[in-house]
């Protein structure tokens, strides 16, 4: 096996025996993409030469005894979060030239760990998309086949992640932007508990569903990077201070007398038979392992993507308000007067979707409209909130498909915005609700596509998430198999 | 629902967007699309139910108004497009 291709915990191990250094995982990493890339296109800003200085610092630090997780470990950096000193375009135009002065937490915290950044990855511009082709900049593939889109937003992570172009990524997820990709790539995908982790620093898309976390390899490298970038900060008003478990104990446990539920609403008509007959697969192989399954239901599942697109766009369009030309980013030549400025800025800066997006939340916010539309999205962001309560009154964690189907060609649903917003049935009330989610491995289509299993948790107990997954990767072996490049 | 071309343009105003005539004619056809599906929500009764801005139960975070080191002026006008003497510089606005 080459070193690109290997788990956190995996290199760790090697670490601590002399097996291999820092430096020798970086350069595999740096190799790959080189050897890679052209194809996969994940990467927007390669940092091969502060990798190296990152990776041979670790290695000192190794040796002087002190050794977190992380320590000289490549992690890619989803392109919406801000990294001292490195380009953060968030894959817009108009953030084409940004150099942010500062750190974003959970960037801070895994510097604190002495990680590597091998680069930034692409994504769809300002996190607006399922497929990563909505970037201002290329279209990233997915590695298992080239041919089709690596999911999205956080598509260049899920990619990178898929085609040993890192060891593990950091994702954002607004309405199943870690997940989804996750699935589309055969890795594994955690959306932490909103304000579970610090989103300063993270570029907003809508600020009350926005979470930031890990795509990896398995569950247990998920689990080491949530003990990382877990915790309260006082820079993000949302996070909360609660105590952060160890989440790496919650993978010693077993799933015996665990509850699981299925949610009806989550089989539908039009997915994929083969996606399916994976999950199903899958919550009997839970079954085996000493789980009961039981039968739930949450009855708004159907107003998800319509209460989302009219929120999520509400409060997009707010958010971006601020890309103006004028204090950072890109600014259009030849503006006659300040108005001219904003618009010429705004409408060279921005692409189709962010233009879609930002029209429909502000028709959404408008006079006459808010009760209409916001008001109303609100209202039945509570009754979603409150079908995921009564359920977890019954069950400890919930099971269900990530999307409808495996990975899509390119092109595909380019077309018809509405069908691009339905890929994210599955994944969208998660957010609406704030409770935790995670995509793991649970099989393969006639194609050779990965399906996603998606397991949900109660507002902060990430622990039964990461028991029950752990529970069934150990089973199982589809998060072994790589794609071939 | 369908929108006109017209409130397609009203928006965009308000959004501090120009669009083409080609954007317009499209984002027209578009927007009606997604708002008739929107519109599924109607067929919810929501008469009393609270609104959820925000899944947390918690209010305002205060901290304490003590001077902290910050940003340098240098460091934050360094993504600046233009600036001058330490400031933004814009377009003239007032003649």
């Amino acid at each position: 096996m080459e070193l690109y291709s290997l788990t956190i915990h995996e290199l760790q191990e090697m670490l601590k025996k002399g097996e291999t250094t820092s430096r020798a995982i970086s350069d595999s990493v740096q190799a790959r993409i080189k050897a890679v890339d052209g194809k996969v296109k994940a990467y927007i800003t390669v940092t091969e030469a502060a990798a190296a200085s990152q990776a041979d610092a670790a290695d000192k630090q190794r040796s002087s005894g002190s050794a977190s997780p992380v320590l000289g470990i490549p992690v890619a950096i989803k392109d919406n979060m801000c990294t001292e000193g490195t380009l953060t375009t968030c894959a817009s135009k108009i953030l084409g030239n940004f150099v942010p002065p500062y750190d974003a937490t959970v960037v801070a915290k895994l510097k604190g760990a002495g990680f590597v950044m091998p680069g930034k990855v692409n994504m769809d511009e300002f996190a607006m998309g399922s497929s990563t082709e909505n970037s201002g900049f290329f279209i990233t593939r997915n590695p298992w086949d080239l041919e089709r889109i690596p999911g999205g937003s956080s598509g260049g992570s899920a990619a990178a992640v898929a085609a040993g172009e890192c060891i593990a990524a950091l994702g954002s997820d607004t309405g199943g932007s870690i997940r989804q990709p996750a699935a589309c790539c055969g890795v594994v995908g955690l959306k932490p508990t909103y304000g579970r982790v610090s989103r300063y620093g993270l570029v907003a898309f809508a600020s009350s569903l926005d979470q930031i976390g890990p795509i990896t390899k398995d569950v247990t490298d998920a689990a080491i990077l949530m003990n990382l970038i877990a915790g309260h900060d006082r820079r993000d008003s949302t996070s909360v201070d609660l105590p952060v478990p160890d989440y790496t104990a919650s993978l010693a446990r077993d799933v015996k007398g665990m509850k699981i539920g299925i949610p009806k609403e989550y089989f539908i008509d039009g997915m994929d038979p083969a996606v399916e007959k994976a999950v199903r697969d899958a919550v009997k192989t839970l079954e085996s392992l000493g789980a009961s399954v039981v039968d739930v239901s949450l009855p708004h599942t159907a107003y998800a993507v319509a209460t989302y697109y009219i929120l999520a766009t509400s409060e997009a369009s707010s958010n971006l308000a601020r890309y103006d030309g004028v204090k950072y980013g890109v600014r259009a030549s030849g503006a006659k007067d300040l108005l001219d400025l904003y618009l010429q800025s705004r409408s060279q800066g921005f692409g189709p979707e962010v233009k879609r997006r930002i029209m429909l939340g502000t028709y959404a916010l408008s006079a006459g409209y808010y009760d209409a539309f916001y008001k109303k999205g609100q209202q039945v962001r509570t009754l979603i909130k409150r079908d995921f309560d009564e359920a977890f009154k019954k069950v400890d964690v919930i099971a269900t498909p990530t999307a409808p189907t495996a990975a899509f060609k390119i092109g595909e649903k380019s077309a018809d915005p509405l069908q691009m917003y339905l890929s994210d049935i599955f994944t969208i009330s998660v957010n609406l609700a704030g409770i935790p989610g995670i995509s793991i491995p649970c099989g393969f289509t006639q194609n050779n596509l990965p399906i996603g299993l998606q397991i949900l948790g109660r507002h902060f107990d990430e622990e039964s998430v990461f028991r029950a997954s752990f529970a069934y990767e150990q089973a199982t072996d589809w998060h072994k198999r790589r794609a071939k490049l | 629902m369908k929108i006109s071309q017209q409130e397609v343009e009203h928006v965009a105003k308000l959004a501090r967007l120009e669009l083409s005539d080609q954007e317009k004619a499209k984002l027209t056809d578009q927007l009606s699309n997604i708002l008739t599906y929107v519109e599924k929500l109607n067929e919810l009764d929501t008469k009393g139910v609270e609104p959820t801005a925000h899944v947390l139960d918690m209010k305002n975070v205060m901290r304490d108004d003590a001077v902290e080191p910050s940003l340098s002026q240098e460091r934050a006008l360094a993504n600046a497009p233009e600036k001058a003497a330490g400031h933004y510089k814009v377009p003239k606005i007032i003649e």
